[in-house]
């Protein structure tokens, strides 16, 4: 009855959601008091279940009758999912000290949303993917609102939680019409029943999920959520949800249109690419107007996913890897620039989001001006900084698979993008120095962000690691 | 060629120097830069004295598999070792023209130069088109923050259009060359150089490639980036902006669009001709009717490119042979210029030509020195520039004796606003009081100004020091193009295609 090869093949899922329990427990009692040891072994435990992707649960195979599979792909979406939440809890207890004291449930929640995203990447059955979805997506509703005396925060979770629903309903309308007309929820067996000529019915299924997942993804046209839940969300809470969500739900997107409708490429291809530049645009375009700093980065994240689903628009292996390299670059450049948010702080240490009082900030704080810059210049894919080489990748692969006019428009739509990452320099050092920031005293924080910076500054000569890691992550898909 | 990797050396170097002068105080970042510059000066020469002319054709050639995907493959030929040299030459003169003139933000400043000097000597010692492209937008960024940081009270505009203007023209050219390395299954230049595209793609190709190099070069009519870029920029910005990073266009030409694309330049060489036709004469009228020193350089230098475009697009080797001098002329002249203008814009801090006026009285020397630079630009004999746009000029005449009827009034006009920009400077009564109060050159300008007039009357009098180690891979070049070559011709029905063609008469 007991299944022990699939519960091998699942054990990075195992030890968190059992760890989170238990540390649910210690939580219970122990208090608040507890939670540097909770966030502590949180991290132990996202530490333990990236290891044992080593083993089987990196390359096993099939568990549960193909509910969930343990493969390569899986492997490399977890590996940044739990290095991004990881980097979620560690960045945590200064922001929250502000106010009281970081609570005991918020590393918890980020470990249940760690184990719902990690279904998420591996599911290979429209159920197992939703049960992900929806264990990723309550705990962070309840990590939006965390701050429960904050309006904004209050707002946040509220519009996430109505926008989530409205979406998770879509979702499920697309799996129902799926489930109805190919007779399974099985990824193999829809590939299957699309492979035979895709009915009106399967492709209203086909159209309705991804418009689910396009708002879990935060792709034009299901966006609206993102700047709204960005700026209200708590700063450490926003980092999470710009990174490993993201993160989770195109490595979902990915294989639920490569293995389960890549027999139907030609009918969804027309929506990604619409998605994609649809992304790119007006992200790029949204952002310009921006003054808080949190929602530039919500438009930013938009236009970046608009690149990632470039590599998914061509629809090969190429891109497949494409894709999975872009997010691994994006997670650094997007965890980092947070980082640097999370230091803007005025004198009282009261947060500060305004992009004016950037002005002038390679005066008052090299250090952290140059950081940001350098995220910056990523972000927009300058080169020599590693953020060109994540957008280089997906337009090759559609270069590739024949698809000029996309990358022709979307890279001709990047130069869009450059003028409001500009602005953001600009505004750090061309302007003259405002009311300079308070001194950043946690060596955690600063170390992370210098990590990222060197990543992103010395990164090519990662490539040839990264490359071989994605390509094999895509090779698990065909 | 012993295994010593000097071209490697000379791109980390400076890197290395810049990440280091940013821990320094201001006089510390000066000297490191200035040492820094010095030294790739010498290794520039070593460069220069060390390549076999008439050998192999790439030399200097390094490789290193490092980034999987591409290369750090670094090499140079004739062509792009004079314009690493002209980069090296230049360098040091651009730290000491920013030694009193920047008081803010030394170090930061320092840095983005010799940043900018890697970038740009990456450019030219690429053989890996990724990481051509990779330092060729590289670039943009400390320019972008040296035009913005250090510029005049505008740069914020200035700053953003030269950003945003190179890039939109370059990220098409990152889509062609992710196709050519699709189709060809290689990334190596020199192997790109002698691949044959279709014909029918080469013409989208080439278009892709002209869009980053006509922005670059500039040509008329996405010129306009250029004079804000110029005039807001800082002095030893605006002389790297139009001493080499214009060259890159030119280099752009000659290394990808003619040998990779030959059939396409052939059939599109009217838009090459047309547009740099435009440039000469049209740049020319409005850089007469300025009244700023530095924006009336500027259009000068627009209207110089177009004599470099003309000539690369002559096909023959006078025309490409003239066209590179042009280029290398250009580079230390108009950079002299602008030099020239930062000298007293240091004094009176105002770039009207209005309020100077009578300068060959209180300041010979300079007014010497400016006369040098001023009768270089216009392409007076003995002087580089006349070497480069009479064999430009040639060679155009071989190609289409319209075009060079209308690029010679170039020459006209050019004449026209450098000599009226010089009298109206240095000649003439004294007539603003704080002008005619301006000292002469100290000994800091003497060792700018000294260097560049020597090598442009070095050029003027022996080019075949400058020419010879790019005469064999103009030879490689016009083999290559050779076959596309009466394509070009059949076009150019209104002149004779022999070389003596008559001057007039034939036209009709």
């Amino acid at each position: 009855m007991f299944d022990t090869s699939s519960l091998a093949l699942t054990a990075p899922e195992l030890i968190l959601s059992i760890g989170a329990t238990a540390l649910m427990l210690v939580a219970a009692f122990a208090g608040d008091k507890a939670t540097r040891f909770i966030s502590l072994a949180a991290i132990g435990l996202l530490a333990a279940a990236g290891l044992a992707l080593a083993g089987v649960s990196g390359s096993g195979g099939s568990a549960f009758n193909g509910l969930y599979t343990a493969d390569a792909f899986g492997a490399f979406a977890k590996v940044l999912i739990y290095v991004a939440a990881a980097v979620s809890i560690l960045i945590a207890p200064r922001w929250f000290e502000r106010e009281d004291r970081l609570r005991a449930e918020y590393p918890v929640l980020i470990l249940f949303s760690a184990v719902g995203m990690g279904m998420m990447a591996s599911a290979t059955n429209l159920l197992s993917l939703y049960v992900g979805l929806e264990l990723q997506s309550l705990a962070a509703y309840v990590l939006a609102s965390f701050m429960r005396r904050d309006a904004r925060s209050a707002e946040a979770g509220l519009k996430y939680f109505v926008l989530g629903a409205l979406a998770s309903g879509i979702l499920l309308y697309g799996m129902s019409l799926l489930y109805g007309f190919s007779g399974t929820t099985d990824y193999a067996g829809i590939a299957k029943a699309l492979g035979v000529g895709v009915s009106l019915g399967e492709l209203f299924g086909v159209v309705f999920l991804l418009s689910g997942i396009a708002f879990k993804v935060s792709a034009v046209p299901f966006h609206m959520w993102t700047p709204d839940v960005y700026e209200g969300a708590p700063t450490p809470v926003t980092a999470f949800f710009a990174s490993a969500p993201k993160v989770a739900a195109i490595a979902m997107l990915v294989r639920v249109s490569i293995v389960g409708m890549g027999t139907a490429s030609h009918d969804w291809q027309q929506i990604i690419i619409f998605m994609a530049l649809a992304s790119i645009v007006l992200g790029a375009a949204g952002a310009i107007g921006q003054t808080n700093i949190k929602r530039f980065l919500a438009y930013s994240s938009i236009n970046n996913i608009g690149f990632a689903l470039v590599g998914l628009a061509a629809g090969t292996e190429a891109g497949v890897a494409a894709i999975m390299s872009y997010m691994a670059i994006y997670v650094v450049m997007t965890l980092g620039s947070f980082l640097c948010v999370l230091q803007m702080r005025d004198q009282d240490g009261v947060p500060v989001e305004t992009i004016s009082s950037l002005s002038g900030l390679s005066q008052t704080n090299k250090g952290l001006a140059a950081a940001l810059a350098i995220f910056m210049f990523s972000l927009a894919g300058i080169p020599p900084l590693f953020g060109f080489w994540a957008k280089f990748l997906v337009f090759e692969a559609a270069v590739k698979a024949g698809l000029f006019p996309l990358a022709a428009i979307g890279i001709a739509a990047s130069v869009i993008g450059a003028f409001y990452y500009l602005k953001i320099i600009k505004t750090m050092y061309f302007d003259e120095p405002g009311t300079p920031y308070a001194r950043g005293d946690s060596i955690v924080e600063k170390a992370l962000i210098t990590a990222s910076a060197a990543f992103i500054v010395l990164g090519y000569g990662l490539i040839p690691l990264l490359g071989n890691a994605s390509a094999a992550a895509a090779k698990a898909l065909f | 060629m012993s295994g010593f990797p000097i071209l490697s050396v000379m791109i980390l170097l400076p890197i290395a120097a810049a990440v280091i002068s940013l821990f320094l105080s201001d006089t510390g970042a000066r000297w490191i830069a200035l040492a820094t510059t010095l030294i790739l000066f010498a290794l520039g020469i070593d460069l220069w004295v060390n390549y076999e002319i008439g050998g192999q054709q790439w030399q200097f050639v390094e490789n290193a598999p490092v980034f999987g995907r591409f290369a750090w493959a670094l090499g140079i030929d004739g062509i792009a070792l004079m314009l690493i040299v002209l980069s090296v030459f230049l360098m040091p003169i651009c730290i000491l023209a920013s030694w009193e003139a920047i008081e803010k933000r030394v170090p930061e400043y320092m840095a983005a130069f010799l940043l900018m000097e890697a970038f740009m000597i990456g450019v030219f010692a690429s053989q890996d088109l990724f990481l051509f492209y990779i330092f060729f937008e590289a670039g943009l960024i400390p320019m972008y923050l040296i035009i913005g940081i250090w510029g005049g009270a505008d740069r914020i505009k200035a700053s953003y259009k030269f950003f945003l203007y190179t890039l939109l023209g370059s990220v098409l050219m990152l889509i062609a060359m992710m196709y050519m390395v699709v189709t060809a299954g290689t990334t190596d230049i020199p192997t790109l150089m002698e691949y044959g595209f279709d014909p029918h793609v080469q013409t989208w190709l080439w278009l892709a490639f002209f869009a980053s190099f006509a922005v670059k070069m500039p040509m008329w009519p996405v010129h306009t980036w250029l004079p804000d870029a110029h005039v807001q920029a800082p002095t030893a910005g605006s002389v790297i902006l139009a001493g080499v990073l214009l060259k890159m266009g030119g280099y752009g030409f000659i290394r990808f669009s003619l040998p990779m694309f030959p059939e396409a330049s052939a059939q599109l060489v009217w838009i090459i001709f047309g547009l740099s036709m435009i440039a000469i004469v049209y740049t020319s009228l409005v850089a007469l009717v300025q009244s700023d020193m530095k924006k009336l350089i500027a259009y000068s230098s627009v209207a110089h490119m177009g004599f470099v475009t003309i000539g690369l697009f002559t096909f023959n080797r006078q025309g490409i042979e003239g066209a590179l001098i042009v280029m290398l002329a250009h580079g230390l002249v108009s950079g002299a210029l602008f030099l020239c203008v930062g000298v007293i814009y240091d004094r009176l801090h105002t770039r009207e030509i209005s309020r100077y006026g009578g300068l060959s009285n209180n300041m010979p020397h300079y007014a010497l020195f400016f006369m040098i630079f001023t009768m270089a630009s216009v392409g007076l004999p003995g002087t580089a520039n006349f070497v480069g746009e009479f064999l430009a000029l040639v060679g155009a005449y071989n190609a289409n004796s319209w075009v060079a009827a209308v690029a010679t009034t170039g020459i006209i006009l050019g004449a026209a606003y450098m000599l009226w920009l010089y009298r109206r400077v240095a000649f003439g009564e004294s007539i603003n009081a704080d002008a005619a109060a301006m000292p002469d050159l100290g000994v800091r300008e003497w060792a700018m100004l000294g260097p560049i007039a020597a090598a442009t009357l070095w050029m003027g009098v022996y080019p075949e020091s400058f020419l010879a180690p790019m005469r064999a891979d103009v030879g490689t070049l016009l083999a290559r193009i050779a076959p596309a070559t009466p394509a070009s011709d059949a076009q150019l029905t209104l002149g004779k295609p022999t070389p003596k063609a008559k001057a007039n008469g034939e036209a009709h």
